[in-house]
C-alpha cells in the first residue's frame, strides 16, 4: 500500500513518519510512535477513550486519520501533566482522579483526562448539571462517574486559577 | 503502636501509571516481531458449513497463515474447550472448538483465522475467506426454544434443555392451600452485556528455548485459562505461563476461556513467532458472553397478617448455544430468591435452555439481579393487592438480626449449605428507609401530581453469597532490601486489589503500603490460584495475605527473639525493623533479618526455623460469606416519552469490615451503573432469526454521567465470622437490587395510571405503550 509522510507535533516533539492513508490517529500514536496511553474502546466514535487533544480541541482519534493530522499540535495522556509539574508530576484533573478515585481500570481514562482538560480549560466555571452532559460523549463501566465528576469539579479551580494568572499553556 | 491500614481510605497505588499512560494493558505489550490476528466469523446464528476456501486469503502478501478448524494441529484438531465447572444437572456439557468445524450455533462464531503482518491486512484477507453455508432453522428466544415441536439448537440432542434445576425445601401445597392472599406474576427480564472498555485481548509467545509458551490475556482468571490450555494443547503446566497484565474491566465475562485463547497460542507455536489479537466492540457484542436473559413465572403465598408462607413457580434461563460456565448463573438464580426474608416454603423449578445466541455466563451479579427482580416485584405485588405499604410488607418477613447465623434451607453453589453468616438486615432497610423520606413520600407524591409531575419511590432488598472457595493463595516474602512482596494469582480487572492487598500485608508488618510490592495474575509466580469472581478476592486472597503475613511476623520475631536473648512477646515491628518493645535494647532491619534467614554463612537460624522469610498460605473459606443491602430509588418519569430521571439514590450496604471505604464505594456506584443500564437502558437486540441487531455502541446503550446518579450511601459493617479479615465481597452488590428499586420506583410514579410493569430493562417506548395500555382498559371499563 502507499503511504503519505506526514508532520506532526506530538507533546511538543516534532514526529516525521510514512503512514498507510487508512491508518487512523489513534493507531498511529499507538503503534506508529509507541505512545500507547490512547486507548480504542469501540472505534466507531462513541466511547470516547481515544479521546485527544487536536489543535487545543478535543478529538476521538479513531475517527481522524493520521494524515488528517498532518502540520497539527496533538497532545495525549502522557503529555497532560506541565514539565514543571505539580506534586508527583501529575496534572490537576490527573492529581484530581487519584484523589477522589475517578479511575478504577483506568482504560477509559486517558479519554476523560483530555476531554476535561479542553473542557475545564475553556469553562472552569462549569456546575455539575452541564459537566454530566459534557462528559456522557465519554463512557465508563467501572466507575458509575462519581468520582470523575467529584474529580473534574474540584480539579476546575486549579484551572481557573491557571487562566486568571494567564498561564492558559498549564494543562 | 501498629499503625492501622486496614478500613482507611487510602488512594490507590496503580493510579498513578493509568493516569500518565504509563499502564500496560495487552496491547500495549510491544514484542519484536508480532503478527496480527483477524477471524472469520459466521453471518448466520446457525448454518451448516459446506465448504470454505482459504487460497484467495493465503495468497495476499503480508499474510502468514490461513487456517480453518480442519488446518488445527494435534492435539487441538476435534476439541472442544474444557468444561471447569460441571454439574450433574446438565443434560449435555457442551462448549465452543477454537474454530467451528462443521456447525455453528450463533452468529459471530469463529470458523477460521487469518495470521498477517498487521491487523489491517488480517482484516483484508478475512474478507476473502470464502464460506459455504447451509443455514439451519435457528431457535432465536425461550420462546421458541420451549414450544411443542421447536427446532433444535443441537441437533443431536432430545430437545432444548441444556439443564434442570429443582430446589426448595417446607411444605410448598399447605403454605398455598391456607394462604389467606396469594399473588403470582410472569417477568421476562432481557439479556444484557458486559462491555468493560478493554475488550479482550490475547497475547502469545513461543519460548525457543525450552518449547514452552506465554500466553498474555485480558483474562480475570489466569489459573483458569492456563488449566484450559493444558487440557486442549496437552502440554505441561510448567510449560505454559499465563499473565493477566493491565486489564480494562472484566465483570465476569472475561473468566471463562474462549476459543481465540486457544487459536492465538496456537498460531504462535506454528509461526514461531509472537501472535495477538485484540477484540474490536463489534466482536465484543457478537461474541463475549452476556448475561440475564430468564422468565420466571412465580407465585407468593401469605397469611392475613402479610407474613410469607411460600414461593414457587417456573424458571426459564436462555442460555444461549453452549455451557462455557455451566449453570453457575441460573443455579445462584434459584437459590438468591429467598434473599433476606424468612420464607418457609419455596418450590422452583428451572429449565435452562439453548438458543443459537452468544452464551450466557455470570456478569456482574450473576444470577442474582433477576430473582431480586422477582422477589421484589412479588412483594410490591403483594402489597398493592392487600393494601399494606411496600415498605411495612417488607419489614414483617426480614429476617430478624438476633436469627444469625440463618439457614435458609437450601444448598448454595459452593456446595455448602446456605446459611447466612451474620447481617442486620431490618437495621438496612430501616435507614433505606430514613434517608429516603419513605414514610412521608406518598404526600410528596400526591403534591408532584398536582403539578403534573409523575415521581415515584421504589426500595429493594437483597442478600448476595460473596466470597466462595475453593480457596485463593498468596506468598508473603521480605526481600533483602526490606521491602515485602506479595504474590498471587487473584488479579483484579480495575478495582484496586494492589491497594488493598498492600493495606492488608502493611498492616501485619507496621509499614506503610509504600514498602510493600505486589505481583498479581501470573501463573509464573505461585503454582494455582482460581479467578476473579463472584466477589470472591477480598475474602480468599485478602484472607491469604493476612494468614501468610502473620505467619513471617511471627518467624521473624522468633528468630529476632533468640539473637536478642528476649522473649518474643517482648519484640516490636517499627519502622521496617524489629526491635525490642520501646526501643529498649538492640534492633534488626526487615532487610537485615532478610538475609540471615536465606542463608549467611556464620549464621545459623534458631532451632526448628526453616530459612528464609516468606511463606505461602492457601485460605480456603468454609462456607460464604453473605453480603446484603437496601436500596431506595426516587425517580420522575415523563409520561410522555417514558423518560425515566433519578432523582436520588439511596444505597445501605453491609460488606462485612471494609478495607478500604473509598474503593467499597467506587465498587458500590460502579455497579450500581451496570443495575441501571440493565433497569432501562441496556438492550441487545435480536431479530426472529437470532441475528443481533445492536452491535455498535451507538445501538447497545451504556450508562453515561447524565443518567447515573451519585449515590448517596451508607454502611453497615457485620463483620463476616469465617475469615480473618471479616470481610465479604463488594463487588456486585451495587448492581443487584437495581433494577428491582428502578422498576419498584417507576411502577409508583405510574400509579395514577394504575401500571404494573413485569420485565427488565424498562424501556421508554415500554412506558409509553404499557401506559397507553393501561389508558385503554380504563376508558373500556368505564
Amino acid at each position: 500500500m502507499t503511504t503519505k509522510s506526514i508532520s506532526l507535533t506530538v507533546n511538543g516533539k516534532t514526529v516525521e513518519q510514512e503512514v498507510e492513508p487508512r491508518t487512523h490517529l489513534a493507531d498511529f500514536l499507538r503503534h506508529g510512535i509507541g505512545l500507547t496511553g490512547t486507548h480504542l474502546g469501540c472505534e466507531h466514535g462513541v466511547c470516547g477513550a481515544c479521546t485527544v487533544l487536536v489543535d487545543g480541541q478535543a478529538v476521538r482519534s479513531c475517527l481522524m486519520l493520521a494524515v488528517q493530522a498532518d502540520g497539527a499540535e496533538v497532545v495525549t495522556v502522557e503529555g497532560l501533566a506541565p514539565e514543571t509539574g505539580g506534586d508527583d508530576g501529575l496534572s490537576p484533573i490527573q492529581a484530581a482522579f487519584r484523589e477522589f478515585h475517578g479511575l478504577q481500570c483506568g482504560y477509559c481514562t486517558p479519554g476523560f483526562l483530555t476531554s476535561l482538560t479542553q473542557l475545564l480549560m475553556e469553562n472552569p466555571d462549569i456546575g455539575e448539571e452541564d459537566l454530566r452532559k459534557e462528559l456522557s460523549g465519554n463512557l465508563c463501566r467501572c466507575t458509575g462517574y462519581a468520582g470523575i465528576v467529584r474529580a473534574a469539579l474540584a480539579a476546575a479551580q486549579a484551572y481557573k486559577e491557571a487562566a486568571a494568572s494567564g498561564m492558559g499553556g498549564s494543562r | 503502636m501498629t499503625t492501622q491500614m486496614v478500613g482507611k481510605p487510602i488512594q490507590r497505588v496503580e493510579d498513578k501509571d493509568l493516569l500518565t499512560g504509563k499502564g500496560s494493558f495487552t496491547d500495549d505489550i510491544k514484542l519484536p516481531g508480532t503478527l496480527h490476528v483477524a477471524f472469520v466469523r459466521a453471518p448466520f446464528a446457525h448454518a451448516r458449513i459446506t465448504g470454505i476456501d482459504l487460497d484467495a486469503a493465503r495468497e495476499l502478501p503480508g499474510v502468514h497463515l490461513v487456517m480453518a478448524a480442519a488446518d488445527l494441529p494435534a492435539p487441538a484438531k476435534g476439541k472442544r474447550i474444557l468444561l471447569q465447572v460441571p454439574n450433574p444437572a446438565i443434560v449435555d456439557p457442551i462448549t465452543q472448538e477454537p474454530l467451528v468445524s462443521e456447525r455453528v450455533a450463533f452468529a459471530g462464531e469463529a470458523v477460521a483465522v487469518v495470521v498477517a503482518d498487521s491487523r489491517a491486512i488480517a482484516e483484508d484477507a478475512a474478507e476473502m475467506v470464502m464460506v459455504d453455508y447451509d443455514p439451519l432453522p435457528t431457535v432465536a428466544n425461550l420462546a421458541q426454544a420451549t414450544a411443542p415441536g421447536a427446532d433444535k439448537v443441537h441437533p443431536h440432542l432430545a430437545d432444548n434443555v441444556a439443564a434442570r434445576i429443582h430446589v426448595g425445601y417446607g411444605d410448598i401445597e399447605s403454605a398455598f392451600r391456607d394462604a389467606a392472599h396469594t399473588v403470582s406474576v410472569t417477568l421476562d427480564q432481557h439479556r444484557g452485556t458486559g462491555n468493560p472498555m478493554e475488550g479482550r485481548a490475547v497475547l502469545s509467545a513461543p519460548n525457543a528455548l525450552d518449547g514452552g509458551i506465554t500466553v498474555w490475556s485480558a483474562t480475570q482468571a489466569p489459573h483458569i485459562l492456563r488449566r484450559a490450555l493444558v487440557d486442549m494443547l496437552e502440554m505441561a503446566e510448567t510449560d505454559i505461563r499465563v499473565i493477566a497484565p493491565d486489564v480494562g474491566g472484566g465483570f465476569g465475562p472475561k473468566v471463562q476461556a474462549y476459543p481465540e485463547e486457544f487459536v492465538i497460542p496456537i498460531c504462535a507455536q506454528m509461526l514461531g513467532v509472537p501472535v495477538k489479537w485484540i477484540e474490536d466492540r463489534r466482536e465484543h457484542l457478537l461474541c463475549t458472553v452476556q448475561e440475564r436473559d430468564q422468565t420466571w413465572s412465580v407465585e407468593m403465598a401469605l397469611d392475613a397478617e402479610g407474613k410469607l408462607l411460600g414461593v414457587r413457580g417456573r424458571m426459564r434461563h436462555d442460555q444461549g448455544a453452549y455451557l462455557p460456565w455451566g449453570v453457575i448463573a441460573p443455579y445462584i438464580s434459584t437459590v438468591t430468591m429467598p434473599g433476606p426474608y424468612v420464607l418457609p416454603a419455596y418450590d422452583l423449578e428451572t429449565q435452562v435452555m439453548f438458543t443459537n445466541k452468544v452464551p450466557t455466563a455470570p456478569l456482574r451479579g450473576a444470577g442474582r439481579p433477576q430473582a431480586v427482580f422477582a422477589m421484589e416485584r412479588l412483594f410490591d405485588l403483594a402489597a398493592d393487592r392487600m393494601g399494606l405499604d411496600r415498605a411495612d410488607l417488607r419489614r414483617r418477613n426480614l429476617i430478624p438480626a438476633e436469627a444469625m447465623p440463618y439457614s435458609v434451607g437450601l444448598i448454595f453453589r459452593d456446595g455448602q449449605p446456605l446459611i447466612y453468616d451474620s447481617g442486620d438486615y431490618p437495621r438496612c432497610q430501616q435507614i433505606a428507609e430514613e434517608k429516603s423520606g419513605w414514610a412521608d413520600f406518598p404526600a410528596r407524591r400526591e403534591a408532584a401530581l398536582r403539578e403534573g409531575r409523575y415521581i415515584g419511590l421504589g426500595i429493594a432488598n437483597y442478600v448476595e453469597g460473596t466470597g466462595l472457595g475453593p480457596f485463593e493463595g498468596a506468598t508473603t516474602q521480605v526481600l533483602p532490601s526490606g521491602r515485602i512482596l506479595i504474590k498471587t494469582g487473584a488479579a483484579g480487572q480495575g478495582q484496586g486489589n494492589r491497594t488493598v492487598y498492600a493495606q492488608v500485608a502493611a498492616e501485619a508488618f507496621n509499614v506503610d503500603i509504600s514498602q510493600v510490592d505486589v505481583e498479581l495474575g501470573d501463573t509464573g509466580k505461585i503454582p494455582i490460584g482460581v479467578g476473579a469472581f463472584a466477589s470472591r478476592l477480598m475474602v480468599n486472597a485478602g484472607s491469604a495475605i493476612n494468614v501468610s503475613a502473620g505467619t513471617v511476623v511471627t518467624k521473624m520475631k522468633k528468630i529476632a527473639a533468640a539473637a536478642f536473648e528476649v522473649s518474643e512477646d517482648d519484640l516490636e515491628l517499627v519502622d521496617g525493623t524489629v526491635r525490642v518493645t520501646g526501643d529498649q535494647g538492640p534492633s534488626l532491619t526487615f532487610g537485615e533479618m532478610a538475609q540471615m534467614a536465606s542463608g549467611m554463612p556464620g549464621y545459623v537460624l534458631p532451632g526448628g526455623q526453616e530459612p528464609g522469610l516468606f511463606a505461602t498460605h492457601y485460605f480456603s473459606p468454609p462456607q460464604a460469606a453473605y453480603a446484603n443491602g437496601s436500596h431506595a430509588v426516587e425517580v420522575e418519569v415523563d409520561p410522555e416519552t417514558g423518560i425515566v430521571r433519578i432523582a436520588r439514590y439511596i444505597v445501605v450496604h453491609d460488606c462485612g469490615r471494609m478495607v478500604n471505604p473509598l474503593l467499597v464505594e467506587g465498587q458500590i456506584q460502579g455497579g450500581l451503573a451496570h443495575g441501571i443500564g440493565n433497569a432501562f437502558l441496556e438492550k441487545m437486540r435480536y431479530d426472529d432469526d437470532a441475528n443481533p441487531v445492536t452491535t455498535t455502541l451507538a445501538d447497545y446503550l451504556l450508562p453515561d454521567a447524565d443518567n447515573v446518579p451519585t449515590a448517596e450511601i451508607y454502611h453497615v459493617e457485620s463483620p463476616a465470622p469465617h475469615n480473618p479479615l471479616g470481610v465479604k465481597g463488594a463487588g456486585e452488590g451495587g448492581t443487584i437490587p437495581a433494577a428491582a428499586a428502578v422498576v419498584s420506583a417507576v411502577e409508583d410514579a405510574l400509579r395514577p395510571f394504575g401500571v404494573q410493569i413485569d420485565e427488565a430493562p424498562i424501556l421508554p417506548e415500554r412506558i409509553c405503550e404499557l401506559i397507553d395500555a393501561a389508558r385503554q382498559n380504563t376508558q373500556e371499563a368505564s
